[in-house]
């Protein structure tokens, strides 16, 4: 199970690289969801993958269960995303607003923040 | 009549009696930076108020920052677990010296942004909330310097990652929109590649906490650990901007308001830099051992190409945004020593850094507003026209370059010393270099600026007409806090005494966890 779930987050992570890769805003947002699924994926991975037995501490006892799923990835999870999630949101409305704004969704052709011809330094003064 | 849980309420791991209350230092800068910035949130119509309640609290902030740094320099580190859990399990807030320093000194740096902030933010900014976002992000900061858990580390680093894409659109020009796309991306991509090393150095260690996992990091088999220390150095890396991923940060900390841009170039680099010394130096030092000469290569490199990429700039603060990048070079220089000198030199530059960079970056701001424009070659005459302020800016020159007896002299010092103790000149030259460019850039830049008298290739002779004298906001607000912050560094500089012996403290907890780590494990819980 582990290994099936290995290679799947490979294959998330080459896909997320190459989108990333991109020149495109649009593609390299979905590039950032991608990574963001194959890290989480990662972190419940790690965490060892066991079935059917619920983390729950029984009466009177001191310890879960043997062989019980581990709880805390879960909840590295849920924080990551959630964090992961609001990041995103604040990403695609930049690339829209840059979008909307530069009239650029290529990278190469925003050059606002660094003028492709800058002056040159002076050499007197 | 005792309860018939009581057993299961106090499980034995749980600690039984509650922190002492001097230890609550530690979550102090925190809780006030995320309570402030909810205050101030409420309050965000009443411009009047935002002000005097973020120097209050931030203040707060500050006097809180000083009263850890000065219980760790008496009693060492000082821990506390959250929500009663023993410590593997509940997060811990952690200080040591360096931790202690690096938030003191970001605290300081903000306390002075916030107050040249208002003679900068219109209505508008402030209404979206500038003072609520500099709040959070100091959180962040402090969050990220202080915590001893590394999934928290990771939580810290968003919330300063978040608050500081609100800053860095703030105002919404198309340029800051350019910048924040390539800042946004770029710091995303390192905070993912972040988790995904803590992951797996929870799958292979089974803990989070710092204390915890130097312990359990002895055990790791060598390729193992060359992979994480590599991964760690990579995600920690672009958010430093250590040479090969530096890009993004001269593409992007000159496009928002100047105390934005301060506040970013003071505080956000160093949070990267505290965050690798931590984890490479003290959880994984034969990580760090391993990638040492790797390391030093990424060092001397960053040293070299900030201050040459200074040179080469006609925009101030995309000037000063490398010499950022040439600082973050002298602290990977310390960690590449791995010595006392070499992480008490990183520490102590890491506090001149913070302070001296967020200076200059005021300065260069009151600049801007006197001359109308960012272009250093449209700049000149501001010497006949504010010579407190030239006065200023040729002093942080000096302090920047590590002139002596300026604060920038003695984390130089500290960090050749390491070198040459240690035999290493390639670090050594690098550093030297580093200042010997530094001193070329920002003083062709004083030159250009206070010294020249008009704009390039008008005679010199002739007054720059286009010069405008500071608003009544900005002489009230941005002028005092430029002097008073160049005279807090002029001061730590002549009397650097406290500083040598807290970063050699620094140095000495960060190479033996052993204090560190009996602070955190403090008390065993007695079912």
């Amino acid at each position: 199970m582990e290994v099936a779930l290995a290679g799947l987050i490979g294959v998330f992570f080459a896909v997320a690289v190459y989108l990333l890769l991109s020149r495109s805003i649009i593609r390299m947002l979905l590039g950032v969801v991608v990574l963001g699924n194959a890290v989480n994926l990662m972190i419940f991975t790690v965490g060892r993958l066991t079935v059917e037995i619920p983390p729950i501490v029984p009466a009177g006892d001191y310890l879960p269960l043997e062989g019980s799923a581990n709880p805390l990835p879960q909840a590295l999870i849920l924080t990551a995303i959630v964090i992961g999630f609001a990041l995103f949101a604040f990403l695609l409305v930049l690339g829209y607003r840059a979008y909307q704004e530069l009239d650029a969704d290529n990278t190469d052709t925003m050059r606002l923040a660094e003028p492709p011809e800058a002056p040159r330094p002076p050499l007197s003064y | 009549m005792e309860s018939p849980y009581q057993s299961l309420d106090l499980p034995p791991a749980m600690i039984a009696t509650a922190t002492a209350i001097d230890d609550w230092v530690v979550v102090w800068p925190v809780a006030l930076s995320l309570l402030g910035a909810g205050l101030l949130v409420m309050l965000r119509r009443h411009r009047d108020m935002q002000l005097a309640f973020a120097v209050a609290i931030i203040l707060a902030i500050v006097v809180s920052n000083v009263t850890l740094v000065l219980r760790v320099l008496e009693t060492g580190p000082v821990a506390m677990t959250m929500g009663k859990w023993l410590p593997p399990f509940g997060i811990t807030f952690g200080a040591d010296m360096t931790s202690a320093l690096f938030s003191l000194a970001a605290s300081a740096a903000a306390l002075f942004v916030a107050f040249y902030a208002q003679g900068e933010i219109d209505a508008r900014e402030h209404r979206f909330g500038f003072y609520p976002m500099l709040l959070l992000l100091l959180c962040g900061v402090c969050g990220s310097f202080l915590t001893g858990d590394i999934f928290n580390l990771y939580v810290w680093f968003e919330v300063m990652l978040i608050s500081s894409f609100g800053l860095l659109i703030l105002g919404g020009r198309k340029v800051q929109l350019d910048g924040a796309v390539k800042y946004g991306f770029l710091n995303l991509l390192a905070t993912a590649f972040f988790l995904a090393t803590v992951a797996y150095l929870y799958g292979v260690t089974g803990t989070l906490n710092f204390a915890d996992l130097v312990a359990k990091a002895d055990t790791i088999p060598l390729g193992i650990m060359l992979t994480l220390a590599a991964l760690f150095l990579f995600a920690f890396g672009v958010k430093a901007a250590a040479f090969p991923a530096n890009a993004w940060l001269p593409a992007s900390y000159h496009t928002p308001a100047v105390s934005v841009s301060a506040v970013f170039g003071g505080l956000l680099t160093k949070v990267g830099a505290y965050a690798i010394i931590r984890v490479l130096m003290f959880v994984l030092p034969e990580g760090r051992a391993a990638l040492e000469p790797v390391i030093a290569v990424i060092a001397v490199a960053t040293l070299l190409l900030g201050p040459i990429g200074a040179l080469a700039q006609t925009n101030i603060r995309r000037a000063i945004g490398f010499l950022v990048i040439g600082g973050i070079g002298a602290l990977f220089a310390g960690l590449s020593l791995g010595s006392m000198h070499g992480i008490g030199g990183a520490v102590f530059y890491g506090v001149h850094s913070i302070l001296t960079i967020t200076a200059l970056y005021l300065a260069a701001g009151l600049v801007e507003k006197m001359s109308g424009t960012t272009e250093i070659r449209l700049m000149g005459g501001i010497y006949a026209a504010n010579s407190l302020l030239s006065a200023v800016f040729i002093f942080l020159v000096f302090t920047i370059s590590g002139l002596p007896p300026f604060l920038g002299f003695w984390p130089k010092l500290l960090l050749v010393e390491g070198g040459v103790r240690a035999g290493d000149w390639f670090i050594v030259s690098g550093l030297l270099l580093n200042s010997f460019i530094t001193l070329i850039a920002t003083s062709r830049i004083w030159l250009h600026v206070f010294w020249r008298n008009g704009p390039e290739g008008e005679r010199s002779e002739q007054r720059n007409t286009m010069l405008r004298a500071l608003s009544g906001a900005e002489n009230r607000f941005g002028l005092p806090s430029v002097v008073v912050l160049a005279g807090l560094i002029a001061a730590l500089g002549l009397f650097p005494d406290w500083l040598f012996n807290a970063s050699g403290m620094a140095g000495f907890d960060m190479l033996d966890p052993s204090r560190y780590i009996a602070a955190v494990f403090v008390e065993v819980a007695q079912p």
